[in-house]
């Protein structure tokens, strides 16, 4: 199966990939490709430019700073899923990157493509959104909530590339995730994140956007135990109903793979 | 079209690829490296595993120029001096194939397990398995030739 043409490019730095992006036509940034290449293969995505950003040497690192935990874009899944300091400092981070795809697709994938692209199901924007992260891009700083706008939509601008996101350290974590059976995405994948007096849930692959499940950061606010979500009431309003599972059930395992989370951190 | 020059089962390989080539069909078609196999060519099944610095990746998910000074490791150059790889003798052993067409997929990312995991137990490996799919097996035996290759190492 072969894509539609498209021109070649490899720049060396951020500054010299957004130059050649404002010079292209119709452009799209390649990190791992684990995304872009099979939806190019579709035909779904013909760009006229391809600019390989995977090899950008800067945007690939792993850094502990007081009370955060910086990962480049660049850096691979498989990078996290093994890293001694994710492992250290964020346990669950390096969980659910060793939950992405499998393992030759961790080999390329990078946290930068999958936040870029957004998918509704994708883990990485649970994590973000949990842990308080803030994107460093190109040309600014974009707090997670924010970043995260919709179906395969970012704050991202025409041209603008993720640099590094910044992960708040909590002071425990947990990402439970019901795969899809035949996909393995989310479906959905929740993730639970306990800062002092702060408890964030998101919730993945549940709806056409990462989001925030208040009600059951408000029970768990109460007392920190699976049980006491069990009278929670999650919503089916807003989800997605698909082959896979109605809304409804999808509400259900909000619940159930929210117990399991707080189970694990106990 | 882009010039590239790559290490392909160790010997050097310089060659001129359309921008879109995919890595599967320059080994395939441009190599003529044909045991590295298209099977769903939507990055699911796994039969066109190859090495790429060491590490197994899809190779119909990559294109030609990006494997532009790497080093590619397929099927046909895991073999050394006439004799099978200890996956591949394994596979042979506990006759992990049937049909034969997942199995260039299945020992590259076998062999890229173990180097991760050199004592990797059965849980291990059928997670590990994720991304290879056979359609006549059932896994059994190719779990049991990968336990067999990770006990003999």
């Amino acid at each position: 199966m072969y894509t539609a043409e498209f021109h070649y490019l490899r720049p060396s730095t951020v500054d010299e990939a957004e130059k050649l992006f404002a010079a292209s036509a119709d452009a799209r940034y390649l990190a791992g490709g684990q995304s872009l290449i099979p939806a190019m293969k579709q035909r779904l995505d013909s760009p006229s430019e391809l600019i390989d950003i995977s090899r950008i040497a800067s945007l690939s690192f792993i850094r502990k700073t007081p009370g955060a935990l910086m990962i480049g874009a660049g850096t691979r899944h498989a990078i996290v899923a093994a890293s001694r300091e994710v492992h250290d400092c964020i346990p669950a981070l390096a969980v659910l990157a060793g939950l992405i795809g499998d393992p030759a697709v961790r080999h390329r994938g990078t946290l930068g493509g999958s936040i870029a692209n957004n998918d509704p199901a994708a883990d990485y924007p649970a994590a973000l959104v949990a842990l308080d992260a803030v994107v460093t891009t190109s040309r600014r700083k974009v707090a997670a909530e924010q970043f995260f706008t919709g179906m395969f939509s970012t704050a991202l601008e025409s041209g603008e590339i993720a640099v590094e996101v910044e992960f708040r350290v909590p002071r425990r974590a947990a990402y439970a995730k019901f795969p899809n059976p035949a996909s393995r995405y989310a479906m959905p994948g929740v993730f639970v994140a306990e800062f002092p007096g702060e408890i964030r849930v998101a919730v993945t692959g549940a709806a056409a956007c990462v989001f925030r499940a208040q009600e059951i950061e408000t029970a768990l606010k109460q007392q920190f135990a699976p049980g006491s979500l069990a009278a929670v009431d999650t919503t089916p309003d807003g989800l997605t109903s698909d082959i896979f599972a109605s809304a409804e059930y999808r509400a259900h395992l909000i619940k159930v793979m929210a117990q399991h989370a707080v189970s694990a951190m106990l | 079209m882009a010039l590239i020059s790559l290490e392909v089962n160790g010997m050097p390989v310089r060659a001129e690829v359309e921008d879109r080539t995919l890595l599967v069909h320059f080994l395939r078609e441009h190599l003529r490296l044909t045991g590295t196999h298209v099977g769903c060519d939507t990055s699911q099944c796994g039969a066109c595993v190859v090495h790429v610095n060491g590490e197994a990746v899809k190779s119909c998910t990559m294109f030609a120029v990006q494997a532009d000074g790497e080093s590619i490791l397929t099927i046909e150059g895991l073999s050394q001096d006439g004799k099978l790889h200890p996956v591949q003798a394994a596979f042979q052993e506990h006759h992990a194939l049937q049909c034969g067409f997942c199995t260039p997929g299945m020992i590259m990312t076998a062999v890229d397990i173990l180097a991760r995991h050199p004592h990797a137990d059965e849980a291990t490996i059928r997670s590990e398995l994720e991304g290879n799919f056979c359609r006549c097996t059932g896994y059994l035996n190719i779990i049991k030739a990968i336990r067999a290759a990770a006990e003999a190492a």
